[in-house]
Order: C-alpha cells, then sequence, then structure tokens
C-alpha cells in the first residue's frame, strides 16, 4: 500500500516540477510551488517524518505562497521568456546531477537500520529521552533541549532575515514618500 | 476580494479556529507533532488571511506594524533570557533542571523550560512572518 502512495506522490510532484518549468503565467506558477510544497508533505509524511512534513505544509504551501502572491502584485503577471538558449545551463545540470548520483553509490543503504547515522547520538536519544527531559516527542526533547543552543541560533537567523527584509523593503520607500508629502516635483517626475 | 460574501464570512469564521490550532500546536508539541516554529506560522497564516480578505488597513488596526516588529524581538528575548535565568539558578545557559519546581526531581524542569524556549520560537517567528508580509503587501499599495 505504501508503495502505491509513493508511485503516486512521485508521479505528482515529477509533474508538478515539470509544470513549473513550462508555465509562464506567474500565478499559476505559484499555486503550483504551493502544490509541490503540500505533494512534499505528503511524501515527508509517508517516511514518517511527521514535524518535517508540518513544517513544509505550513511554511512552503501556506505563508510562502502568500508572500509569493505579495510579490506578483508588484511584478505582475507574465513571465518574459529567456533571451539564451538552455543548452549549457542544461549541461551544468546535467553533469552536477550525475556527479551527486555517483556520489550516492558510497553512501548506505537508505534507511538501513545499521547506517552510521542512526547510532551516532540517536541511540541515547531514544532509549533516554523520557527518563531525561520527560516528554514523549523525541523530536522536541532533541529541538528545544539538546539541541537548544542550535535552536536558539535558528531563531536569532529568522529575527536576522526580517531585519534584512525591513530594511530592503521600507528603507526605499521613505524617502519618496516624503519627497511627494512635501510637495517635490523631482520624485514625481523620476516615476513617470 | 473585499465584496465577495462567502471569502468574506468563511474567512472570519475560519481565523479564530486557525488561531486556536495554533495555540495547540504549541501547547501540544510536547506530545504531538509541532512546536514553536509550526505555531508562529500558522498564527501569522491566520492574520494573513483576514489581511488578504478585509485589507490590510483593518487587519493594522488590531495587529499594527510596531506590534509585530517588537515581536520579533521579544522572542529572541525570551528565549536567551531563559539561559540567562538558568544560569542565575547556578546551572549551565539553557541548563532547564533549573527551573524544576520540586529540586528531588530535577527533569521536570525540562519540561517548563522547553515550554519556555517554544514561546520565543513561537513569537518571533509569528512576528517575522506578519512584518514580512506586511512589508510585501504594503509596499504596491503606498507607492501607486
Amino acid at each position: 500500500m505504501n508503495i502505491v502512495v509513493d508511485i503516486v506522490l512521485f508521479t505528482l510532484l515529477g509533474a508538478a516540477g515539470f509544470a513549473l518549468l513550462k508555465v509562464r503565467n506567474l500565478f499559476a506558477v505559484v499555486m503550483l510551488a504551493g502544490i509541490y510544497s503540500l505533494l512534499s508533505a505528503g511524501l515527508f509524511t509517508v517516511m514518517d517524518a511527521v514535524d518535517v512534513a508540518f513544517t513544509e505544509a505550513a511554511v512552503g504551501a501556506g505563508i510562502s505562497t502568500v508572500l509569493f502572491l505579495g510579490a506578483l502584485a508588484l511584478a505582475g503577471h507574465h513571465e518574459n521568456r529567456p533571451g539564451h538558449t538552455p543548452l549549457l545551463p542544461l549541461l551544468v545540470v546535467v553533469v552536477t546531477g550525475g556527479a551527486l548520483v555517483y556520489g550516492t553509490m558510497d553512501m548506505p543503504g537508505f534507511g538501513h537500520p545499521e547506517n552510521p547515522v542512526h547510532h551516532h547520538v540517536a541511540d541515547h536519544y531514544i532509549e533516554e529521552s523520557y527518563d531525561e527531559i520527560g516528554i514523549p516527542n523525541v523530536v522536541t526533547s532533541v529541538l528545544a533541549s539538546y539541541r537548544g543552543y542550535d535552536t536558539m541560533g535558528e531563531t536569532t537567523v529568522v529575527f536576522a532575515a526580517a531585519v534584512g527584509v525591513m530594511l530592503l523593503l521600507s528603507g526605499a520607500r521613505r524617502p519618496r514618500s516624503r519627497g511627494g508629502g512635501g510637495g517635490g516635483t523631482a520624485g514625481e517626475g523620476e516615476d513617470g | 476580494m473585499r465584496e465577495e460574501i462567502i471569502i468574506r464570512v468563511g474567512a472570519k469564521f475560519l481565523a479564530p479556529f486557525i488561531i486556536m490550532f495554533a495555540l495547540y500546536v504549541h501547547f501540544h508539541g510536547d506530545y504531538s507533532p509541532g512546536g514553536g516554529f509550526q505555531a508562529g506560522v500558522i498564527l501569522a497564516a491566520a492574520f494573513a488571511l483576514l489581511a488578504l480578505v478585509y485589507g490590510l488597513e483593518a487587519v493594522q488596526k488590531v495587529l499594527p506594524l510596531w506590534f509585530t516588529r517588537m515581536c520579533a524581538a521579544l522572542g529572541v528575548l525570551i528565549f536567551a533570557g531563559v539561559g540567562v535565568v538558568t544560569m542565575l539558578l547556578g546551572h549551565n545557559y539553557l541548563g532547564y533542571n533549573a527551573l524544576a519546581p520540586d529540586p528531588t526531581h530535577p527533569e521536570h524542569g525540562q519540561h517548563y523550560g522547553i515550554l519556555l524556549v517554544e514561546l520565543g520560537v513561537l513569537v518571533t517567528v509569528f512576528g517575522v512572518m506578519v512584518t514580512v508580509f506586511y512589508h510585501f503587501a504594503g509596499r504596491g499599495r503606498s507607492d501607486s
């Protein structure tokens, strides 16, 4: 049953990816990107990574779709055709992709229980976290307690990103509105 | 979208449930998937929905920009502050065992510590998401 769900989700994911490349109407692109995120969230759920799926659905399919729509309102709905041929980018992508696939040959089998990644600290977390932390969700214990410093860093990064967006988006607006309010014709002349 | 009565009523009906769900995701994060980050995003989504339907000005009356900006900084302060408090109580930075009400069971403090730092994450993510949304949505309007 799981394999059927996997195949269906991956097929739809591939179809959404190709449609994203082909469609020139940016409104459709934003909607397809949301669908792509939702399908990824479905795949994460099948892989039992429910916390990741939750985040993907909320951020990828939810908030970023709204932000893209906000950007669309500024940028217009149609994407121009690129002026160059896609041959060189295609070559770069194929070579890089081939190298990455070649790199996976040396890696241990996907999801194999004997993989080193599952035995470095994961054993300790799974066996001891309920006694040490006292809450059933191991993901939350690792995120907030064992790896509390990392989560604090992430929170700071999110804050820093917002400061950057505020500087970029509100800094450009203020002089123009001040010039317009003071009856300055120079600013208005540039807009026209 | 402001003249569509179904969307207006639907958004007004959905928003409180979305906000409740965000709080559930936060406070139930110890037992089920989710936590501060997801809760913050969902909380922000509720206000983004209202802003899309009722307009930016209506939502900014309830949730002004200075408040969301302050939230973005306040969350980091809460997170870092928990660490300072645990240090003042004689433990390591972010050593939540210091917060235990009963010293014979230090692991009980972990629950409070996790809830508090996740609250910090929630406040920052909520503030950041709404602030970014306000800037994107408000920009085209003031320029035109």
